[in-house]
């Protein structure tokens, strides 16, 4: 397998704060991997270096075979690598459908002169626009008639699937899904993580979460990077990183050896 | 709240069906009778208006309001209008600042970039053609006021259709051009740096007089030429025909009012369909994204700086072609114009008839502009008339005459925009007009019924309901 975005010795501070020191990350195409480590470890700044909303000071960025260093975010976008959000961030007075809509902004060719002179291009490209968002609403498992909702009106778990359906409408390669189920219950965490295994599977999107909830990463990660104080102490499939002694003492303290992380 | 709405509805409720139909056109007709009996009187206008706001608010479907609308401002207009120009003034001017409300509309409303010098774009636009439509071209190496009018011109008059879309381009690029600095900044520190771009506009035009005479400095360019009237618009039979029907002498200048009322509203109907087509496109959904929330808007791939740039450039233009309008239709531009106060004057007007909401801006401009420029002016003629009488005023006994001439309702013009935003922002802060985005936002219990014109696509109200 290829590989589809590397990390190499990237390193982001504010300040004197290092808050990325030097990392080496790897993902292969086709996988789904998680970036796991303890709060403020690091690792949404990695998502927002990844992503360029910030510029890293030292390192290089490749995705897809070309760096991606000093691109905007939105031309990363444009080269198929989307995001959603830890805290989500939804446009909420808009609604579902159009959130969708501007997620495929980048698949959308038409331009503001057909807008205008209402061109037959335009037409066919706002109704493909709009039947594909239609469609992307109920493939993450919404109920077709909430398109016309405003998207903050929309329970929790719902608006962390629009905010998927919302990256997936710009047809990503890759997708970088930051803590996707946070604040959710078992039942909508269960059904989320097959979402993303479907992501895999069927569009063969390469996922790459960052999550807290244990049970989650161990269960359908196949690589798992462990980062702390800004640095990546391990690296392996779940049950290494299980075992790994430094992973144990980043989250439970040193002194803790004999105990492993509990899969609750 | 709620109430209110639902008896408004019960009322409009009556304007529904071919009966409704009917009615509106009564009262329309009704309300031209008024007029045609005292073209002057100043009920008989705002009967007028209120016919063409009821006729936007009736159950009816878009054609039949389109159709009504078009008989009141296309046919009862002008021929009140030749009895009382002053009807095709007030015309005029709503429809130049409808334009500029609906230009500012792009950038704070559908963008969300708060931009309080907007009126510079309006000024560049009045500029361009005053410079150009004048002599001020043989006079840049004159002091103002020293120099004589000429009865020719450098240009031709006819060289003002050529404006029209260079004012629209002079005035893009103006956007554009304060765009780029103001890209990194948001919220007040936008609101500031654009203050001070509209003064800076100002300001230049106030002393470009030296060291090469460009504005004429604070006296103002003048004459500015109007465009050729086509010659059969001014036969001496045709303006002798039009004398008979007004019951007074109809000049060219009078044609020119009818030019400038018909021409300001072709420029603002082009601008209304812009805006509207351009808000239900992919670059007005990037616009509310990049309001919203620009960081999300950006990592969906929608580009932070040709968005705002578009915003701007698409606002600024809008008041580029109302600029070279006003120019020759004042014959006369002096920075005065484009103070601070008209910036904000806009700003009212956008938020007043709904932010974000093309109808309502457009409502909200003719009712400030109304209230500007004709009703409290009225109020004022009247009262000081009064004050010339014996009479004295009812209940309190005191002679008209004797009332201080500080109450004169023309000078509080500002105290009761004042006035006007608090209570709408207390009570309608969505606007008169709210935009669909915002009357959802702000009226989530209310369950008003959506009026079958509104629905798009294929989901009906009870499809909705049942989720």
């Amino acid at each position: 397998m290829s590989v589809i975005l590397e990390l190499n010795k990237v390193t982001k501070r504010f300040g004197g704060l290092v808050a990325v020191n030097a990392v080496d990350l790897r993902f292969e195409a086709g996988s789904i991997s998680s970036v796991i480590g303890p709060n403020g470890a690091g690792k949404t700044t990695i998502f927002n270096t990844i992503t360029g909303i910030y510029k890293p000071e030292e390192g290089e960025i490749r995705f897809d075979g070309h760096s991606i260093l000093g691109l905007r975010p939105d031309q990363i976008t444009a080269r198929g690598m989307c995001r959603t959000f830890q805290n989500i961030r939804l446009f909420h007075n808009m609604t579902v459908l159009e959130n969708i809509l501007v997620g495929a902004h980048t698949q959308t060719p038409s331009t503001a002169w057909g807008a205008v002179l209402r061109t037959r291009a335009f037409k066919q490209s706002e109704e493909a626009a709009r039947q594909e968002a239609q469609r992307l609403l109920l493939y993450v498992g919404l109920p077709r008639g909430l398109g016309d909702q405003l998207a903050r009106n929309l329970p929790y778990g719902q608006q962390r699937r629009v905010e998927i359906a919302r990256a997936l409408a710009s047809k990503p390669k890759l997708l970088l899904l930051d803590e996707p189920t946070a604040g959710m219950n078992p039942q909508e965490t269960e059904s989320a993580t097959q979402l993303f295994r479907k992501l895999r599977d069927e569009l063969g999107i390469t996922v790459v979460l960052i999550e807290h909830d244990m049970k989650v990463v161990m269960n359908i990660s196949e690589r798992i990077s462990v980062i702390d104080y800004g640095q990546k102490i391990a690296e392996g499939t779940p049950a290494e990183v299980r075992k790994d002694q430094r992973v144990i003492e980043a989250y439970l303290g040193r002194h803790a050896e004999s105990t492993t992380i509990s899969v609750h | 709240m709620s109430v209110h709405a639902t008896s408004t509805n019960r009322f409009l409720r009556i304007f529904s069906g071919p009966f409704g139909a009917l009615l509106a056109l009564l009262y329309a007709i009704g309300v031209t009778y008024i007029l045609t009996q005292d073209p002057r009187s100043l009920l008989g206008r705002l009967l007028l208006f209120s016919a063409l706001a009821l006729i936007y608010f009736i159950p009816q479907r878009p054609a039949v309001k389109f159709l009504l609308g078009a008989v009141i401002v296309l046919t009862v207009v002008p021929t009140i209008g030749l009895r009382n120009p002053f009807l095709l003034e007030i015309g005029f001017q709503v429809a130049v600042f409808a334009t500029l409300a609906l230009g500012l509309n792009v950038v704070v409303g559908f963008a969300g970039l708060l931009d309080l010098g907007y009126i510079a774009f309006f000024a560049v636009g009045a500029y361009l053609w005053a410079f150009f439509g004048s002599q001020q071209i043989w006079h840049i190496n004159e002091a103002p006021g020293t120099f004589t009018v000429y009865p020719y011109f450098p240009f031709p008059a006819w060289w003002f259709w050529l404006f029209i879309p260079l004012g629209i381009l002079a005035s893009a690029g103006t956007g554009i051009l304060l765009g780029f600095p103001v890209l990194r900044l948001r919220g007040d520190y936008l609101a500031i740096v654009t203050l001070g771009f509209g003064e800076v506009i100002r300001v230049l035009a106030n002393n470009l007089d030296k060291p090469i005479n460009l504005t004429n400095g604070p006296q103002g360019i003048t004459p500015i030429q109007r465009p050729p009237l086509p010659a059969f618009l001014t036969t001496p039979e045709l303006l002798a025909t039009l004398s008979q029907w007004a019951g007074r002498p109809i000049n060219a200048n009078d044609i020119y009012g009818f030019f400038f009322y018909f021409f300001g509203l072709l420029i603002l109907g082009v601008t209304i369909v812009i805006a509207r087509r351009l808000d239900r496109s992919k670059l007005g959904r990037s616009w509310t994204a990049i309001r919203e929330d620009d960081v999300a808007a950006v990592a969906m791939g929608v580009p932070l700086r040709r968005t705002k740039l578009t915003a701007f450039a698409i606002g600024a233009a809008f008041s580029g072609a109302m600029g070279v309008l006003y120019a020759a239709n004042r014959t006369f531009v002096s920075p005065e114009t484009f103070s601070l106060t008209a910036s904000i004057s806009i700003l009212v007007m956008v938020i007043l008839g709904g932010l974000g909401s093309i109808p309502g801006v457009v409502m909200g401009a003719a009712v400030v502009t109304l209230l500007n420029i004709d009703i409290l002016q009225s109020l004022s003629l009247q009262l000081s008339s009064l004050r010339q009488g014996p009479d004295s005023i009812p209940l309190l006994g005191i002679p008209w005459r004797e009332l201080p001439t500080q109450l004169d309702p023309a000078r509080y013009q500002r105290f009761f925009f004042g006035l006007l935003l608090i209570l709408m922002m207390i009570f309608r802060p969505e606007g008169m007009v709210p935009a669909e985005r915002a009357r959802l936002e702000l009226h989530e219990g209310d369950a008003e019924p959506i009026p079958d014109a509104e629905l798009e696509g294929d989901i009906t109200p009870d499809e909705k309901l049942a989720d």
